[in-house]
């Protein structure tokens, strides 16, 4: 029985050092730094596995993966690094929720050496969006940038040709109608009704927030005005005469692109990743071949036919968690992540363009999008989503009172969320 | 330890029940035996270190989000934090989102506890009454749905239905009301029938489970005599079965109503709150873990957990639900 008892003590005994052993063993080797990522198909590990190949053993890059949808990733980053969490290196960071983590000292201050080399060439949309308080203070990675898709028979049927003249909303709005063809929006009450309302107020000359580095209680909102009423006349339109068709009010970006590719589908406004989803439908055999030879592509429709249009602005940037314990080699990962290579060689593969320009020159790239080209002209037009730490009230509060689409009214919707999210950022009222 | 209440209570019986408390006390603190004086030592040795637990893990918590709820406080910006007093309540019962969450989740917990009662009841006669070869397989099928996680089961609902992937409209677009062009998650009304039918579907068997343990524990002496005295089966159900199965009745009414209450998983996958289908534990959780907002969350949080008490509190002191004799029946 003792000695049964003494065999028992050895083997708790081992179970508790072992793990211990094993913690001070990792201390001693190469620096392990942890990326946390969004979920893609791979590219993000590949790219992690190519620069510890080429650091040399200066660091070791490892990728844990986010949840699925943007704002837990963020939920999940800003409680950790509110808790000083020192596992994260890098992090992918969706760029409207980058103030957030900005005001607080979340991210670690970028370098002006490094803050130089890693804004050569990179389009004025994805600088923006890397930056706050006038500072990049964090690394574009991947921009992302919605263009106009449409089904050339249903446009040549309207008579337009988008990829030669822009158009505007209410003509492809008219073209649907005509045609009986239901037009493919993001109407769910999510973020994209919000990246759909943002890009429609900014192409109509508006901005959803004037001064967005403003404490909360002293924001103050652009919606009620002549480029707030455009947009929600767009959208109420669209809802109300039922030409986004019954999805509408539940449509993500993967329901929109059901509608397109369907009987009905017609013009649609969505992010590239429709392109090669479409393309791996027809080598899969879901799809004709035909259903991808009537794609077409155009920037972004516009409000006014004299104004261009601003096409939202999404995309990836890289920041380093200001609690890491190798904040230098997080920074010298960061820019092996960021080469036009690896930025060409992540859009080829995993479909998300990048945000700099000299990687669209790549012929792997011009090979896999053919609309290579459209998309960075749309990246140098793209608006991005408001920069504030408070982005999840203003989003959160345009979702409350902009769905469903049919019931947005020109004359009072604009008024109703600007009233509602000035309350909420004065914490008057719950949202 | 109910050994030790026992012996306790039987001393304390002994002194007449007009005398001052503190003498009571003192009676019965000198007539408790050794054995008892051990047991009750034992009980509370064995369950101390799980009370010990339960209140780090359920005490503080409450404790810390009383605190958290006096203050204006936001994660991202701890500096910031500062005295709030009673101002985050106020916010949150003067704003209407908040008694329209209340509404919403009431009448969740109304029609659900409704009707997974009656349905639970049929299912548990069905299993009480089947033969002895079928109660098994009978017990099984029945409990599957409550073996699903809540998630899961969520997300089938929610495929069913959805416009784009379901197969709901196409099946029975015979039916008037439903067609191929019916969204269920694009208004209140419909949204709220799916909502409802899979918290039906998915907890009717654990109401089935414990009305079936109070079925059983009914005598049937009682029933075959009031058969012989000619009773019909609704007379037997209504004047014999019932009143004899009250206590298991009551315990399953306020356990599914805490738990309908509390309604989370069904309404954040399906509808996210969109179309008037917020409940309170959700917009406790947008406001907590969405807007980071601990301060108003905390204050949201405590409300909710004050009215699962007052639940608690109209179930055992209105109702005079009988915990521990519901218990027994459902043991």
């Amino acid at each position: 029985m003792r000695r049964r008892s003494r065999a028992l003590a050895l083997v708790v005994g081992l179970a508790v050092v072992a793990p211990l052993a094993a913690c001070a063993g990792e201390g001693s080797g190469t620096p392990k730094l942890i990326w946390y990522i969004n979920p893609d198909d791979g590219g993000q590990a590949a790219i992690a596995k190519e620069c510890t190949e080429q650091a040399g053993g200066a660091y070791k890059l490892e990728v844990s993966v986010l949840p699925r949808d943007a704002s837990a990733q963020r939920e999940q980053l800003a409680r950790r690094l509110a808790a000083a969490d020192s596992s994260i290196d890098i992090m992918s960071l969706d760029p409207p929720f980058i103030p957030e983590m900005a005001e607080p000292g979340f991210l670690a201050p970028v370098p002006d050496d490094v803050a130089e080399r890693v804004s050569k060439d990179v389009v004025a949309g994805a600088l923006a969006g890397a930056t706050w308080n006038d500072k990049l203070v964090t690394v574009p990675f991947w921009a992302n940038t919605q263009l106009l898709w449409y089904r050339k028979s249903v446009a040549a049927a309207a008579g337009l040709d988008p990829s030669k003249t822009p158009v505007t909303w209410d003509q492809i709005m008219t073209a649907a109608k005509d045609q009986d063809k239901y037009l493919a929006v993001q109407g769910t009450k999510a973020e994209s009704l919000t990246v759909w309302i943002n890009a429609l107020v900014a192409s109509a000359g508006g901005q959803i927030i004037e001064n967005p580095e403003a404490p909360a209680d002293e924001i103050t909102l652009g919606l009620d005005s002549p480029a707030g009423e455009a947009a929600a006349t767009i959208i109420g339109t669209i809802g109300k005469e039922n030409l986004g068709g019954p999805g509408l009010p539940t449509e993500d970006e993967g329901a929109s692109l059901s509608v397109f590719q369907g009987d009905k589908g017609s013009f649609m406004v969505n992010w590239p990743f429709v392109w090669s989803a479409t393309k791996a439908g027809v080598e899969d055999g879901t799809f004709p071949q035909a259903l991808l030879d009537d794609f077409g592509w155009a920037l972004y429709p516009q409000v006014t036919a004299d104004q261009e249009s601003a096409p939202p602005y999404g995309g990836i940037n890289l920041g380093i968690g200001a609690y890491s314990k190798h904040v230098d080699l997080a920074f010298q990962a960061a820019e092996c992540i960021v080469t036009p290579e690896h930025q060409a060689t992540y859009f080829a593969t995993n479909g998300n363009p990048p945000s700099n320009t000299t990687a669209y020159d790549d012929p792997a790239v011009k090979e896999a999008f053919p609309m290579a080209d459209v998309i960075r002209e749309s990246l140098e037009l793209a608006a991005p989503r408001p920069q504030t730490p408070y982005y999840n009230e203003v989003s959160t509060g345009l979702q409350q009172t902009w769905h469903p689409p049919s019931s947005v009214n020109p004359g009072t919707t604009p008024k109703e969320s600007t009233d509602l999210i000035t309350a909420v950022l004065r914490g008057e009222q719950l949202l | 330890m109910s050994t030790a209440s026992a012996g306790a209570g039987a001393v304390r019986a002994q002194v007449p029940s007009g005398a001052p408390p503190d003498l009571r006390d003192a009676a019965a603190k000198a007539g408790r035996s050794d054995r008892a004086k051990s047991e009750a030592r034992l009980g509370w040795l064995l369950a101390g270190p799980a009370f010990v637990v339960m209140l780090s893990v359920t005490l503080y918590p409450i404790i810390q989000a009383f605190f958290d709820s006096l203050y204006h406080y936001r994660l991202t910006a701890p500096d910031d934090k500062r005295w709030a007093g009673l101002s985050n309540y106020a916010v949150v019962l003067t704003d209407p989102i908040f008694w329209q969450a209340l509404g919403v989740t009431l009448f969740i917990t109304v029609i659900t506890v409704v009707c997974e009662l009656i349905l639970g009841f049929a299912l548990a006669l069905v299993m009480h009454g089947a033969i002895k070869s079928l109660r098994g397989l009978l017990r099984t099928a029945i409990l599957v749905p409550y073996g699903i996680i809540t998630v899961v089961s969520a997300f089938a609902w929610f495929y069913a239905f959805d416009i784009n992937s379901g197969f709901i409209n196409h099946w029975f677009a015979w039916v008037p009301g439903i067609s191929e062009d019916l969204n269920w998650f694009a208004s209140q009304g419909t949204s709220l029938v799916v909502i409802i039918m899979s918290e039906i579907w998915k907890t009717t068997p654990f109401i089935s489970l414990l009305l079936l343990a109070g079925l059983s524990q009914v005598p049937t002496e009682l029933e075959e005599a009031a058969e012989v005295d000619g009773a019909t089966w609704w007379q037997r159900l209504t004047r014999v079965v019932l009143p004899n199965m009250k206590a298991a009745i009551m315990v399953a009414v306020l356990f599914r109503t805490l738990d309908a209450f509390r309604i989370f998983d069904n309404v954040f996958i399906m509808t996210n709150g969109a179309n008037g289908t917020e409940v309170l534990s959700l917009l406790t959780y947008r406001t907590s873990i969405g807007r980071l907002e601990i301060g108003l969350g905390s204050a949201l949080s405590v409300l909710l957990f004050l009215c699962v008490i007052l639940i608690c509190w109209i179930a055992i002191k209105l109702f005079k639900v009988d915990l521990a004799g519901g218990a027994r029946g459902a043991s």
